[in-house]
C-alpha cells in the first residue's frame, strides 16, 4: 500500500512572531520552524501503518528549500521517501493555490491513502485537506481520533459536539489528523542519522492562483495586566461592583 | 572555521531538547525529593537511541560525531544532572571505552548490549584511598587457573547499583606500579560482587552512587579488557571522553542557570519595575551568559579535535575545567537573581546549584585539570 502524508513546516509554537515591514506577512527573521504538530499526528499514524502492513510512505510538502528540516523530521520517524514541491514564496500562497499544486501532485503519485494534519499552526485555514479532497473527487473526514484499516475500507472516529461519531471510508481517501489520534514517536537518533540517505525529490511548485488576498495582518491587541482587588468575601462587593460597571459582564 | 550546526546536528538538537523538556523535566523535582533513580527515563532514552549516540551503527549506536553527542547531553544537562550522570558514565566512560580498547569479541558481547539499555554500566576506578591519585589501586587482581580473582573496595561509583556490568581497575603486580594495573568487565551479579549505597549527598540526590565491594569475585580469562598492564592507560583514556561529557552537562547547567534567571527577572518586580531593569541583575546574567557561551565552545573545540581522531586530553581538561566552574558560578548566580526564592525548592536552581558542586570534583577535580593543562604547556608534570 502506497500512503502519502502532506506536511507543512511551520513556526515553532515557543516564537514570538512579529509582522513583516509589508503588514500583510510574518517577518522570518529569528523564527524558528518545526514540523506542523498536527502534521505529526498523521505521520505517526502512516509510520504505525507501516510498521503494520509494510506500506511505503511518502511525504509530500510545498514550501521553500528551508522546509526540508520538517521532511527530515518525517523521515527520522520513518517515512521512506519525500517530495518537496519547491517554491520560494510558499508562504504568500493562500489554502486554494495550496491545495490545487498538492491534488496535481497527488494525481500523479497515486496513493491508496492521503493524510494531512487537521489545520497548519501558522495560518489556520484547515481547509487544504478537505480542498484536495474535493478536488481529487475522493472521500473524506477531517479531524480524526481514531483510524482502523481493513482490506479497502478505513473506519475512523472524529469528536462532533458531545458525541463521537463513527464513519467508515473506502480507499483511496483522504484523512485529516487531529491530537488524539495517537502519540507521535521522537525520531530515534538512528532515524535522525538515516534520514539524509532516504530519497528527497525536489521539483518546482506548478503556479496557481491564490482565490483570497491577505491584505494586512495586526497582532492582537495587548492585554492590560490583571489586578487584585483584595482577599476573601471583602473582595466580593467590589469584584461583583467591577464586574457589573467596568467589564460589564454581569 | 565554521561555527553553524549541520542539518543532523540541528535534527540531533531538536530531538534532545523535545525530549528533554517532555520527558525528563518533568518528574525531575520529584525524583529529587524523593532521592529515586530514574529507572522509567533510561528505557525511555533507550527507544530513541540516547544509550549509544556515538557508537557506530555495527555496535547498535548512532554513530554520532561529538558535536552531536555535546550536544545531546548538554540539553540532558540543562534538565537533570542525575540523568545527564548517568548518561555520560554509561555512554562515555563504558560504552566508548569498550569502543576503544576492547577485544571486537568483547565489542559485540557488551556493545549492543549497552546501546540498546539492555545493560547498564558503571566505571569503577576510584577506591577509598585513590582518587585523585588513582595509580595508587588497592584492589586486586591475581591470576588463577581459568581466569582471575579480584578482591577490593570501589567508592563513589555512579550507576554502581543499577548496572550489570562493571568496568573494574586492578592491581596485578604491586611493585610494578601504574603498570601492574589491568582493566576488567565484570558482571554485577558475579558471587562476591556487591554494591552498597552511599547516602547523604549534596546534590544529584537522584543518581545512584555506590561503593562496590569485591570479595573473591571470580571472572574468566576473557574478561580482561586489553593487556595486563593497560589498565591505567585505559583508566585515562576513559576520563579523556567521560570529561568531555561532564563539561557538556555543565554548559547544560549553565544554560538553565541563563534561563531560569531570564525568565524569573523579566517577571519579579522590586521597586515597581522589573527586576531585570536593574544594571547589577542584568549584570548577574550577563556574567553567566558569557561564561556559558564560553563553555560551549570550548567544549565544542574539544569536540571538534576528537572528531578528526585525536584523543583530544588537552582541549577536553581545558573545557572540563572551565565548563564546570561556569556551571558552579551560574548556579550561584542564578540564586542571587531569584534572591529567597532562589533558595527554596520552588524553582529549580537551588538544585542546579547541588547538583554542579560535583563537577568540579569527579573524573578529575578542577586542580587535576589544571595539573593537566599546566603540564602539557610547561612540559613539566607538577602532579607529585
Ligand atoms: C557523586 C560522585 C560520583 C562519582 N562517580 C564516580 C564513578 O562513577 N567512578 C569513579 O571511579 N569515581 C567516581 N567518583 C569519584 C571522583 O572521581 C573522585 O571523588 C575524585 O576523583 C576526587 O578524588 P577524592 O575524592 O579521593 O579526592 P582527593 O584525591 O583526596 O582530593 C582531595 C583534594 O586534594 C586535591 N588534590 C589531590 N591531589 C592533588 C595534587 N596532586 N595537586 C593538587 N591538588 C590535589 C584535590 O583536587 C581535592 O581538592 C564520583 C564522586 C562523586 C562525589
Amino acid at each position: 500500500m502506497k500512503i502519502v502524508v502532506c506536511i507543512k513546516q511551520v513556526p515553532d509554537t515557543e516564537t514570538k512572531v512579529k509582522i513583516a515591514a509589508d503588514g500583510k506577512s510574518l517577518d522570518p527573521a529569528g523564527v524558528d520552524y518545526v514540523l506542523n504538530p498536527y502534521d505529526e499526528y498523521a505521520v505517526e499514524e502512516a509510520i504505525k501503518l507501516k510498521e503494520a502492513n509494510g506500506s511505503e510512505v511518502t511525504i509530500l510538502c510545498l514550501g521553500t528549500e528551508a522546509a526540508t528540516k520538517a521532511i527530515r523530521t518525517g523521515l527520522a520517524m520513518g517515512a521512506d521517501n519525500a517530495v518537496l514541491l519547491k517554491d520560494e514564496n510558499a508562504a504568500g500562497r493562500d489554502w486554494l493555490s495550496v491545495a490545487k499544486t498538492l491534488a496535481e501532485e497527488l494525481k500523479a503519485l497515486q496513493p491508496d491513502l492521503i493524510f494531512f494534519g487537521k489545520q497548519a499552526m501558522d495560518d489556520d485555514s484547515a481547509a487544504v485537506g478537505t480542498a484536495v479532497a474535493q478536488i481529487l473527487g475522493l472521500p473524506s473526514v477531517a479531524n480524526i481520533t481514531s483510524f482502523a484499516l481493513e482490506g479497502a475500507t478505513a473506519t475512523v472516529q472524529r469528536e462532533v459536539e458531545g458525541g463521537i461519531e463513527t464513519l467508515t471510508a473506502t480507499l483511496p481517501a483522504i484523512f485529516t489528523a487531529h491530537k488524539g489520534l495517537n502519540e507521535p514517536r521522537y525520531p530515534s537518533l538512528k532515524g535522525i542519522m538515516s534520514a539524509k540517505k532516504k530519497p528527497v525529490e525536489e521539483k518546482a511548485a506548478a503556479v496557481c492562483e491564490n482565490g483570497t488576498e491577505v491584505v494586512s495582518m495586526a497582532l492582537p491587541p495587548e492585554r492590560p495586566p490583571g489586578k487584585v482587588i483584595g482577599e476573601g468575601v471583602e473582595a466580593v462587593e467590589k469584584l461583583i461592583d467591577l464586574l457589573k460597571n467596568e467589564a460589564k459582564v454581569l | 572555521m565554521d561555527f553553524e550546526l549541520n542539518a543532523d546536528q540541528k535534527a540531533v538538537r531538536d530531538m534532545a531538547r523535545k525530549f528533554a523538556d517532555e520527558v525528563i523535566a518533568p518528574g525531575v523535582r520529584e525524583r529529587d525529593i524523593k532521592h529515586e533513580f530514574h529507572a522509567d527515563i533510561v528505557k525511555k532514552l533507550a527507544e530513541v537511541g540516547l544509550l549509544g549516540g556515538p557508537v557506530p551503527e555495527k555496535y547498535g549506536g548512532a554513530g554520532l560525531d561529538y558535536i552531536s553527542h555535546a550536544i545531546v547531553t548538554e540539553e540532558v544537562g540543562r534538565v537533570d544532572s542525575a540523568v545527564r550522570t548517568t548518561l555520560s558514565v554509561h555512554i562515555s566512560l563504558v560504552e566508548l571505552t569498550i569502543l576503544r580498547y576492547a577485544s571486537e569479541e568483547q565489542k559485540r558481547r557488551y556493545l549492543p548490549e549497552l546501546t540498546s539499555g539492555r545493560m547498564i554500566g558503571c566505571y569503577g576506578l576510584t577506591e577509598p584511598d585513590a582518587g585523585s591519585d588513582a595509580a595508587n589501586q588497592q584492589t586486586t587482581a591475581v591470576k588463577t587457573d581459568t581466569g582471575w580473582l579480584l578482591n577490593g573496595n570501589k567508592m563513589w561509583i555512579s550507576n554502581g547499583g543499577v548496572s550489570d556490568l562493571a568496568l573494574v581497575f586492578a592491581q596485578t603486580d604491586k611493585p610494578r606500579g601504574h603498570k601492574g594495573i589491568a582493566c576488567f568487565l565484570v558482571p554485577t551479579d558475579a558471587p562476591g560482587f556487591s554494591a552498597p549505597i552511599i547516602e547523604g549527598k549534596l546534590g544529584l540526590w537522584s543518581s545512584n552512587t555506590t561503593e562496590l565491594v569485591l570479595e573473591n569475585v571470580e571472572v574468566s580469562d576473557d574478561a580482561l579488557m586489553g593487556e595486563v598492564g593497560d589498565g591505567f592507560k585505559i583508566a585515562m583514556g576513559a576520563l579523556d571522553s567521560g570529561r568531555y561529557s561532564v563539561a557538556a552537562g555543565c554548559v547544560g547547567i549553565a544554560q538553565g542557570c541563563v534561563d531560569a534567571s531570564v525568565k524569573y527577572a523579566t517577571e519579579r518586580e522590586a521597586f515597581g519595575r522589573k527586576i531585570a531593569g536593574f544594571q547589577l541583575v542584568q549584570e548577574l546574567i550577563a556574567d553567566m551568559v558569557v561564561q556559558t557561551e564560553a563553555a560551549r565552545l570550548l567544549t565544542w573545540k574539544a569536540g571538534h579535535v576528537k572528531n578528526q581522531g585525536e584523543s583530544a586530553t588537552f582541549e577536553t581538561s581545558v573545557a572540563k575545567y572551565y565548563a564546570t566552574e561556569a556551571a558552579l558560578k551560574a548556579a550561584g548566580d542564578a540564586i542571587r537573581v531569584h534572591g529567597g526564592y532562589g533558595y527554596s525548592n520552588e524553582y529549580p536552581v537551588e538544585r542546579f546549584l547541588r547538583d554542579a558542586q560535583v563537577n568540579v570534583l569527579y573524573e578529575g577535580t578542577s586542580q587535576i585539570q589544571k595539573l593537566i593543562i599546566g603540564s602539557h604547556v610547561t612540559g613539566v608534570r607538577a602532579f607529585t
